[in-house]
């Protein structure tokens, strides 16, 4: 269980998160959803360390967060960004080996666990000899899943892991990410700024508005039951485009 | 320039224990000094060909400096002896003691730990020049008519424009009005009297150019430089530990006439014989016994030792300035406040002119090789670090981040992603470095650290273009040679990934 409990942050006069409380379920996805400038980026960064929080606490299974245990619990979480965050010194076997070699697993482990990874995210085997200049977007994003879950670590922290792709290849990895969560059974957050992905994705759903939580539940319940007309202007702002301007009409009767 | 390769090679791997660093072991040679002009350099000689001839051991560090360099060798016991003037002594070494009489001298030397010769029989004075042919066109004879051509273009050796007994003071002695004033060197100013760019100089009077060039000397009507009694200035102690060797040297008091230096002079410049033979010459006549001449070596010989000299001076001072600047660049790289420190102060080292740097060193480390490291390892410190800390802060946010939640401990963080991301912006500061230090290098030759600065020295001095050429074109080759193996170095250790063309 990972348990965030009054923290907040500020940079100068910009209140980036308001004290604010977080408990997310073991084994499931939770999306933290909002606009850029929202906070849902600074909270995640927060679980995985490289926010310190101003006040408050993050605690992973009833162990709080603090720079003697730092490392550990990061080998215990892993972590994709946007673009991959791929060292582009390494090819790519060695951008997913490289923690594992640094705690000292030998080579026989280290290409177990690789075979088992590229089966699992679906790569091309040969894919991990190239350079990350030469592994397209769909594909660096699979090294880097691969890359955070080489220590079969508890919890995936994902933030807007798709929002570099074009399209196709994005309904494509949306699908495949979706299942490897379903069969790793793993605990997910993961931040995105589109609701059609949180709907997709999300088991719980956060909505995350000027550094605060607005309301949290299920895609349905933040259509149905609105904790505040923010919540139904921000989803229906990207519906929109989609419904056509019959949506409009029927929104705004 | 295959031959250059292969002595650059040789020397690159002999760099530590270069001729230059260890001139000074061995069985203690006596050790004379003299200043970068042709007369000081044939005395130089002959103090040697002397010492030799009473049966010590001699070396001569030829072409250290100005008066002030050879002057506080002297003082610091890195030199044993040198050739000077009673004038620069009283004027300019002992500042302004145009009071003492000669037993004065002797005893406010003798304060210092110095003890001075007997006059060695010519008065090199100061004097003013210029063409003949001009002097007579604007009718000058003596140094107070020039106050009726203010417009004259004066050309002073830089020693010259801020002595004592320099142009300050005869400008103010004579109120002379002129005021296109250019500081060159000594032998330049010859060419530059010949070529027409400047009008009047300064002279020795026993240069051998001043008959060369048909120059006419105006009289010091006012008698304002004092006499210029050429002596030998040696160290105390020198007296105890080699007294033999102190009386072969008093053999020279009373024995050059202005006639003989002025001839020895020619010899030398004009005619181009090298200094040690004129030397030997005028010993041998001296002694009445043939004196042992020195082989001279091929010019590879002299190549391959100023090669091995500079090697020792950019290896030494570049890879000191590695092992302590990428420390230095990661370390301002991670802490914003010591960095901007750091940067700022190799930054000022930078702006220090690369002479006045040298010269500073000489009060610290004394002549030669250690200063000449010293001030080449100072400047080789700021490309290396800026280097260093940009390809480290320059490296994109996401991926310093993905580095650190992946839970790399620092250091290997550092090692295995960091430096090997920031590499080739590092090697390009080393190699920044490595090219600016060579050139630099040459300068080292002007405070006694040999390398190919010696025979450009040597050459501007005897105005012999192949012997500027012979340190020239090698320091050039060098570069070159250094910039490629940079180039080739790049594949080896910036990682491959780094040199891929984007594939989309």
């Amino acid at each position: 269980m990972l348990e965030l409990r009054g923290v907040s942050k500020r940079y100068a006069s910009l209140e980036a998160v308001r004290p604010t409380d977080l408990r997310v379920p073991r084994g499931e996805t939770t999306v933290l959803i909002g606009a850029s400038g929202s906070g849902k980026s600074t909270l995640l960064r927060m679980i995985v360390g490289l926010v310190l929080p101003d006040s408050g606490s993050v605690s992973i299974d009833g162990e709080q967060l603090c720079a003697d245990n730092l490392r550990a619990l990061r080998h215990r979480m892993g972590y994709v960004i946007q673009d991959g965050g791929l060292f582009p010194h390494l090819d790519g076997r060695s951008n997913v080996a490289l923690l594992a070699r640094h705690l000292g697993w030998d080579e026989p482990r280290i290409e177990a666990r690789l075979r088992a990874l590229t089966e699992l995210t679906r790569l091309p085997v040969d894919a991990l000899d190239r350079f990350p200049s030469q592994l397209s977007g769909g594909q660096c994003q699979r090294v880097s899943l691969m890359r955070a879950l080489m220590l079969d670590p508890d919890m995936l922290l994902l933030d807007e892991p798709l929002g570099a792709l074009d399209a196709l290849i994005r309904a494509e990895l949306q699908e495949d990410l979706v299942e490897i969560f379903r069969e790793l059974g793993k605990t997910v957050v993961m931040v995105t700024h589109d609701i059609g992905e949180a709907a997709f994705f999300g088991d719980h759903i956060v909505l995350l508005h000027d550094g605060a939580i607005l309301q949290r539940g299920s895609m349905q319940q933040l259509i149905d039951s609105p904790a505040d007309p923010f919540v139904t202007r921000f989803i229906r702002a990207q519906r929109r485009p989609i419904l056509g301007p019959s949506a409009r009409d029927a929104g705004d009767a | 320039m295959s031959r250059i390769l292969i002595a650059s090679l040789l020397g690159l791997m002999l760099a530590a224990p270069s001729p230059a660093l260890a001139a000074d072991a061995g069985s203690e040679p006596i050790r004379v000094g003299s200043k970068k002009f042709t007369e000081s350099v044939v005395l130089g000689e002959l103090l040697a060909h002397l010492l030799r001839a009473s049966g010590a051991k001699a070396l001569h560090r030829a072409e250290l400096g100005g008066s002030r360099v050879l002057w506080n060798a002297l003082q610091g016991g890195e030199i044993d002896a040198y050739p000077e003037y009673t004038g620069t002594i009283r004027l300019e070494l002992l500042g302004g003691r145009d009071d003492l009489d000669e037993a004065g001298l002797y005893t406010a030397l003798r304060a210092l730990g110095i003890e001075m010769s007997r006059p060695l029989g010519f008065n090199n004075t100061y004097a003013l020049g210029l063409l003949e042919a001009r002097a007579e066109e604007l009718g000058l004879t003596r140094v107070s008519e020039l106050v009726a051509h203010p417009a004259l273009r004066l050309g002073f050796t830089s020693e010259f424009m801020d002595r004592e007994d320099g142009w300050p003071g005869l400008r103010d002695a004579y109120a002379l009005p002129q005021r296109n004033v250019r500081g060159l060197d000594h032998d330049l100013a010859y060419r530059g009297l010949a070529g027409g760019s400047i009008d009047v100089t300064d002279l020795y009077s026993t240069d051998a150019d001043i008959r060369y060039y048909g120059l006419r000397v105006l009289a010091d009507d006012r008698q304002y430089f004092p006499l210029y009694n050429a002596v030998v200035l040696y160290r105390s102690d020198l007296a105890e530990r080699a007294p033999a060797a102190v009386r072969m040297l008093r053999k020279l008091e009373g024995a050059i006439s202005a006639e003989a230096m002025t001839r020895m002079n020619a010899r030398a410049k004009i005619d181009r014989v090298p200094e040690e033979q004129v030397a030997a010459e005028f010993a041998e006549t001296l002694l009445k016994r043939p004196v042992e001449r020195r082989r001279r070596g091929s010019w590879i010989d002299s190549l391959l030792q100023h090669s091995a000299e500079h090697l020792g001076l950019v290896g030494i001072s570049l890879g000191a300035a590695i092992v302590l600047a990428v420390p230095l660049g990661i370390a301002a790289a991670h802490y914003a406040r010591f960095g901007q420190v750091i940067l700022a102060l190799t930054g000022v080292i930078q702006t220090i002119p690369s002479l006045a740097l040298l010269v500073f060193m000489i009060p610290l480390l004394g002549i030669g090789a250690p200063p000449a490291v010293a001030a080449l390892f100072l400047y080789s410190l700021l490309p290396i670090v800026r280097n260093t800390y940009t390809g480290l802060h320059d490296i994109p946010i996401g991926l310093r981040e993905s580095a650190e939640a992946l839970g790399l401990a620092p250091l290997a963080r550092l090692r295995s992603v960091e430096l090997p991301m920031a590499s080739r912006s590092i090697l390009a500061g080393i190699k920044t470095s490595a090219v600016i230090n060579i050139g630099t290098a040459t300068l080292g030759a002007l405070i006694g650290a040999g390398g190919y600065g010696q025979p450009i020295l040597t050459g501007i001095r005897l105005d012999d273009t192949a012997l500027i050429l012979q340190g020239a074109v090698p320091a050039a080759a060098l570069a070159l040679v250094v910039q490629g193996g940079f180039e080739l170095a790049e594949r080896g250790l910036v990682p491959r990934g780094l040199r891929l063309p984007r594939s989309e």
